[in-house]
């Protein structure tokens, strides 16, 4: 009787234990990870020629996507802004709340969102079929490191492309807000403008492009991780797949906070 | 020099793989590794080139350890390691040519001419010639494994290690890659460890054959002298009696 109590209170706390010694394990692994891609970095001669072909594919292929949403963000963002402020506050504010929630927060946390659904889960799904069919296997035979020829590529153009990205992002977001206004509020240009450069400060762009960056750095980094970790078959690339987009949107939300405690 | 390896020990968790394998690889030969499905003989492979880190024990080649080479020393020791993967491992994204190049690029100094001629002449080795130009989807799986061999040997290896080569191919296009094995023992003379569960294959291509269970070599020899073994397992294995090994460990 006591035995079984005991037994009911220990698997709990053991399903806890297994647990934190498996995410510790997890990030050991991203560590080592992480140390091996840096280490690979200096061996140019391997991904040199390979970065503009990732920035094609992970930066401009993603423009549409990026683009859609941004547009519709910038659409919402005008008809709220009029609906919260109407009758309390200058219409022209509208302009100052696009402006302002698309270059701080929406545009790039909405683009890296999306984009850790389409680049992380293409990276995932790439790499981790890769490994569970031996071509990283045949990679290394051929005298290539897979952190240089695969990770290293990827990780700059996320890192160089995101940035770019979430710059057209933040502008067609505008762009959607101040033709709303223009056609559905009653608003004219000078005052969207008007509101849009009431608060505007440079540095909202830098802490716009400087969180795309971190952003395009953890999708990328986080695909080619789970990509290359993945094993056992269809089944491990999908749970691989799912896992880097899972956790990609996590950091990317964690780092969201980071910044603005950092930098605001 | 050759390949050795020497009391060589691996385990995944609590299962043992290889329990202490000792094997010497002599220049110019061929030794085919045989034994039951499970027995380790990809792992064995996958050691000889540093794909896994064995627990203990030492894989000799070249006299160089391969397991305390750095990672430069290590990258120009396999440029002299063809590697045949059982399922090709062929990349997908990339054309026959791009495949059988891949391993050509990293030879410092040869250029685009004359990458492209060693990708023709490897194709043409293994009878692909005008095939450059197809991806791995359009090619059939005796093709595939032709090209796996091709992009093995496109950089002229001391060694070939082929991973089940013949595995899941009709008996008409197993002799075709059987004979292309020996071919480049011939013709390149290469020094090759076969993997393989097919002991017709092993009989072909072998100048020796080494036999893996529970971890260790359980036999080595001649094609002949295998025919001829009378350890009961063996037998099992060789004559495909598996009432021959009951109660055999």
């Amino acid at each position: 009787m006591l035995g079984s109590m005991r037994d009911g209170w220990t698997a709990p706390l053991a399903w806890v234990g297994r647990s934190a010694i498996d995410t510790a394990a997890g990030f050991g692994r991203f560590g080592s990870f992480a140390a091996g891609v840096l280490r690979a970095v200096p061996d140019v001669a391997t991904w040199g020629r390979l970065v503009v072909q990732q920035m094609a594919r992970l930066g401009v292929d993603s423009l549409p996507i990026a683009l859609f949403i941004a547009a519709f963000t910038g659409i919402v963002l005008a008809l709220q802004a009029s609906y919260t402020f109407t009758g309390a506050m200058p219409l022209y504010f509208v302009g100052t709340l696009v402006g302002k929630t698309m270059l701080l927060e929406l545009g790039p946390v909405l683009t890296g969102l999306a984009l850790a659904g389409r680049v992380g889960a293409n990276i995932a799904a790439e790499l981790g079929t890769m490994k569970v069919t031996e071509q990283i296997d045949a990679l290394e035979t051929l005298a290539y490191d897979p952190l240089a020829y695969l990770v290293v590529p990827r990780v700059l153009a996320g890192l160089l492309m995101f940035p770019i990205v979430v710059a057209f992002a933040d502008a067609t977001g505008i762009v959607g807000g101040w033709l709303t206004a223009l056609n559905l509020l009653d608003m004219s240009t000078p005052e969207f403008v008007r509101g849009l450069r009431l608060f505007f400060a440079p540095f909202d762009v830098r802490y716009s492009l400087i969180k795309a960056a971190s952003f395009g750095l953890t999708v990328t980094a986080v695909g080619c991780f789970f990509g290359l970790t993945a094993s056992g078959g269809a089944e491990g690339v999908g749970r691989a797949t799912t896992r880097a987009v899972v956790a990609s949107s996590m950091i990317i939300l964690v780092l969201d906070a980071f910044w603005a405690v950092a930098l605001l | 020099m050759s390949i050795q390896l020497i009391g060589v020990r691996k385990a995944f968790g609590d299962k043992v793989i290889l329990d202490g394998v000792s094997l010497e690889v002599r220049e110019g030969e061929t030794v085919a590794i045989v034994g039951f499905s499970g027995s380790g003989k990809s792992v064995l492979l996958k050691t000889i080139v540093g794909l896994l880190r064995p627990d203990a024990g030492q894989v000799l080649v070249d006299g160089q350890a391969v397991t305390e080479l750095p990672r430069a020393e290590l990258y120009a020791l396999r440029r002299r390691v063809g590697y045949v993967f059982q399922f090709a491992a062929l990349f997908d994204s990339m054309t026959v040519a791009e495949n059988v190049a891949m391993g050509l690029r990293r030879i410092p100094g040869m250029g685009e001419a004359e990458v492209a001629a060693r990708v023709e002449a490897s194709l043409r080795l293994v009878d692909l010639e005008g095939y450059g130009s197809r991806y791995p989807a359009e090619l059939s799986g005796g093709q595939r494994k032709r090209v796996g061999l091709a992009r093995a040997i496109a950089t002229r290896p001391k060694y070939v290690l082929y991973d089940e080569p013949t595995t899941g191919l009709d008996p008409v296009t197993t002799a075709v890659i059987d004979r292309l094995i020996l071919r480049l023992r011939e013709e390149l003379g290469v020094t090759g460890v076969v993997i393989t569960h097919n002991l017709e294959s092993a009989y072909r291509v072998g100048d020796r054959i080494a036999m893996l269970h529970g971890g260790v070599i359980r036999f080595a020899g001649t094609p002949e002298e295998i025919r001829r073994a009378r350890d009961p397992l063996v037998r099992a294995f060789v004559e495909g009696r598996p009432e021959l090994a009951e109660g055999v460990v």
